[in-house]
């Protein structure tokens, strides 16, 4: 095999030691880690091509990778096969302003594609937490999200062509030049995909023009359930906000120790909430958010007077992840959404079953969309703990479903979410997802065991469920 | 207001067609039956499986059956100052949600608030071996499993029967202003790419041969802020303008040459073939009345980087969807096997091969 794919590719582009290969063990799910029997780090799509025919033929699986900042376990590399990095695809190959569109490689980072949009007034919308990494060939596997996509979109609202390679090598692209594409929405499907379809080899970006301005109001509260009453009220008043987050007490007052942004500390909860477009716009937007917010309890709500201010507010959110993560050796991130209404209800019951496994858990999350990150705080080196941590993620993820939500809403399953997946879809369901599988990689071999789990999987899983009331043992086979 | 769950009468017929192995031709208000290849099959009617299961205003979402009319969703919406914001045709007052996704078709609006799919997030299906799944849900964001419920819209029934839908909606806008100027065509597409790069509450954008007209929805103090810039009169009865493009009743629509629509870059030149141009969407979709042979036109949009529809009054033996390159279509056919492996599903709408 190394000799073939050296007939086609840079012999330094096929590592296969060890220590080589050590780097690609993991994705941003560091819990889990194999090593693949080879990796590959194709230049040209000639090379992927060449690739993949190989492992085609041979009958070994494929598992793409971009910068690996995922959460799910996506780009798990699989030990009999072979990881094929999209690293060196990292140019932007046009912008063009008349379309308002960008044509970039895969690798190329999330945040790169709005800083060479900003001096033509565009930019790209669906920004992930990770925007500073990661890359849209992962954004498009993952249908990634972020905190403005209440307004603007996920990232098949935002993507207008794709180039993909099938597993045997064949190059097809998807959707077109116009808003649309002829046929199926092949651009839906191949969207969150998970590496499952096919390999994206090019993205064809939508563009926005920057708006304006954008104007962010913080709001505390002295309870989680009127936070979430206030989410729903602004909702409902017809305001549809750029961004609209919340963050819990243990959240609040871990971001404001790394921080300083000047959140309240002893606040229940906060909800900041920013409103964009023309200045004439944010203005009018921003009033109404503040009366409405005035309305439903808040105690407190200030306006960010400017830019500085404004920065200062939202730092402490984008660092709450790091910042809880100054809180306790280790932290498990989940994703479930589940419908805005039922936010206060949730979250109780998320406490009660925390409480009940003595672990803390931190809220910072998307409220707007209802999309919720639930941080299990613990300790790996604790026996025990983190056996009882994944059996509180489960048990959280069940749930999201039994209120009407999913168990994931912008991370994906990967292997992390596999087992979950049978309390969301029927056998029957899960046979469709499988068909569709099929029908692009019908050998199985794009990202084979993540995704989707296959029914004897969740037969199992399911059994053990109703048998023992908890989770198999991380150790025992979860993937 | 209609509510009736018809779901194992439809799957009874589905499963005998399937013993029978007789093709069905789903059908609904029968709005859009002039769309697509000539049907074939015997009539499987829908219509019956209607009502609004869940309206949510404060979650924006609402999962109607989708027999339920779109006039009668519509409605609801309005009562809560919300709307479809894809702004489906209708084409006839029976036209259904079913009919809507199926086709896949949006309105004035698309370019600046999102497409028929865009909005869907759930769809409850009757697949081709009978079998009732859902895919998707009522939350806004979900990236659990294949987004079969978005893979459906626009699929013209060949890979299941829809049985629900839900959607996303959004408040109606707080005060909306048209306005038209007189103005060439190949100026208005210089014109209108450059206003859709601004950040204006732009809401819709069309040329009609004659005139330009633009609407701007929001906050009344932004919407008067930008029609200084965009000069022209402001348009009398603009509501009504509005719907009558999506409608097809601007005189443009009339006549008997074939309706074809391009999809296209919006900056795309007008392609050279003879007949008349009428240009929605910022200049991406594009409406053309005329007597050139399909495969010109196919070969046209195709060369301008989108595709051609024969939208009405053309060949419906003919391909009707712009044929697809070899790779594209063996991915397509292969996936119509997955949801309906016996082909009973609207066979030949679609595509002729399948």
């Amino acid at each position: 095999m190394i000799a073939s794919l050296r007939e086609s590719i840079e012999a330094d582009a096929i590592l296969y030691q060890p220590e080589d290969l050590r780097p690609y063990e993991c994705d941003g799910l560091s819990a889990y880690r194999a090593l693949p029997w080879l990796a590959v780090l194709p230049e040209t799509i000639e090379e992927v091509q060449a690739v993949l025919r190989l492992c085609y033929a041979m009958g070994v699986p494929v598992v793409a990778r971009g910068a690996g900042t995922g959460l799910s376990g996506g780009a798990l590399p699989i030990e009999n096969g072979v990881l094929l990095s999209l690293a060196k695809f990292n140019k932007l190959l046009e912008i063009n302003v008349p379309n308002r569109t960008a044509r970039v490689q895969p690798g190329v980072r999330n945040l790169a594609v709005s800083e060479a949009a900003a001096r033509h007034g565009l930019y790209y919308a669906p920004d992930p937490s990770s925007q500073i990494a990661c890359t849209i060939g992962g954004n498009v596997a993952e249908n990634a999200g972020g905190v403005h996509c209440l307004k603007y979109g996920l990232t098949v609202h935002n993507i207008l062509s794709l180039e993909m390679l099938a597993m045997d090598g064949e190059r097809i692209r998807l959707g077109s030049g116009g808003p649309d594409g002829p046929g199926y929405d092949l651009m839906a499907l191949m969207t969150g995909s998970e590496g499952l379809l096919g390999i994206i080899v090019e993205v064809t970006l939508k563009l926005l023009p920057l708006p304006q301005k954008a104007q962010t109001l913080l709001a505390a509260f002295d309870s989680v359930e009127r936070a979430g009453d206030a989410v729903a009220a602004i909702i409902a008043a017809g305001l549809l906000p750029a961004g609209l987050e919340m963050m819990d007490n243990l959240a609040i007052r871990a971001a404001e120790d790394f921080v300083h942004a000047g959140y309240p500390v002893d606040a229940a909860a906060i909800l900041l909430c920013e409103v964009d477009g023309l200045a004439e716009q944010a203005a009018t937007d921003c009033e109404r958010a503040r009366a409405i917010l005035w309305e439903t309890g808040a105690r407190e709500v200030r306006v960010a007077e400017n830019e500085e201010q404004r920065k200062k507010f939202w730092a402490g959110r984008k660092a709450a992840f790091p910042a809880i993560g100054r809180l306790s050796p280790d932290y498990y991130c989940m994703d479930g959404t589940i419908p805005r209404r039922r936010l206060a209800e949730v979250l109780e019951r998320i406490a009660q079953r925390a409480a009940e496994h003595g672990l803390p858990v931190a809220n910072v999350f998307h409220a707007g969309d209802g999309n919720l990150h639930p941080l299990i705080l613990y300790d790996a080196n604790r026996p025990g703990e983190l056996e009882r941590t994944e059996q509180l993620g489960v048990e959280i993820l069940k749930l999201c479903v039994d209120v009407g939500g999913t168990v994931t809403g912008e991370h994906g399953v990967g292997v992390e979410k596999i087992n979950p997946m049978c309390f969301q879809f029927s056998p029957a369901e899960l046979t469709q997802l499988h068909a569709i599988k099929r029908a692009f990689d019908a050998k199985g071999l794009l990202n084979p065991g993540k995704a989707v789990p296959s029914l004897h999987r969740c037969a199992e899983f399911g059994a053990l469920h109703v048998r023992c009331g908890k989770l198999p043992h991380a150790e025992l086979e979860r993937f | 207001m209609s509510d009736q769950d018809i779901r194992t009468t439809l799957q009874d017929a589905v499963l005998q067609a399937l013993a029978e192995g007789t093709p069905l031709n789903i059908t609904g208000g029968g709005s859009k039956s002039f769309y697509g290849r000539i049907a074939q099959g015997r009539a499987l009617a829908v219509s019956g499986h209607s009502g609004i299961l869940h309206y949510e205003p404060s979650e924006l979402i609402i999962t109607p059956r989708c027999g339920t009319p779109l006039a009668e969703i519509e409605s609801t919406l309005a009562e809560h100052n919300q709307m479809l914001a894809f702004e489906p045709p209708h084409f006839n007052a029976r036209a259904t949600l079913g009919g809507a996704i199926a086709c896949g078709l949006s309105g004035p609006r698309r370019p600046f608030a999102g497409s028929a799919r865009d909005f869907v997030l759930g769809v409850k299906i009757l697949n081709g071996k009978g079998e009732i799944l859902s895919f998707g849900g009522e939350v806004m964001k979900n990236v659990a499993g294949f987004d079969v419920a978005r893979l459906m819209t626009g699929a013209m029934g060949t890979l299941g029967v829809l049985l629900e839908v839900s959607l996303k909606v959004l408040p109606k806008p707080a005060y909306e202003a048209s306005l038209y100027q007189a103005m060439p065509l190949a100026a208005a597409i210089a014109i209108m790419l450059r206003w859709a790069g601004q950040p204006w509450p732009l809401s819709a954008l069309c040329h009609d041969g004659r005139y330009l007209y633009a609407r701007l929805s929001g906050a009344e103090a932004a919407v008067k802020g930008v029609c200084g810039k965009l000069g022209g009169e402001l348009l009398p009865e603009a509501e009504r303008f509005w719907q009558d493009l999506r409608e097809q009743r601007l005189p443009f629509f009339g006549g008997a040459d074939a309706l074809w629509r391009l999809s296209l870059p919006p900056a795309a030149p007008l392609p050279r073939v003879p007949g008349k141009w009428l240009l929605d969407w910022g200049g991406a979709q594009r409406w053309l009345k005329s007597q050139a042979p399909g495969e010109g036109v196919f070969e046209v949009a195709k060369g301008g980087g989108g595709h051609a529809i024969c939208f009405r009054s053309g060949d419906r033996h003919a391909d009707v969807f712009q044929p697809l390159e070899p790779g594209l279509k063996r991915l397509q056919r292969n996936l119509k096997g997955a949801f309906d492996p016996h082909g009973i599903f609207n066979p030949g709408r679609l595509y002729r091969d399948w």
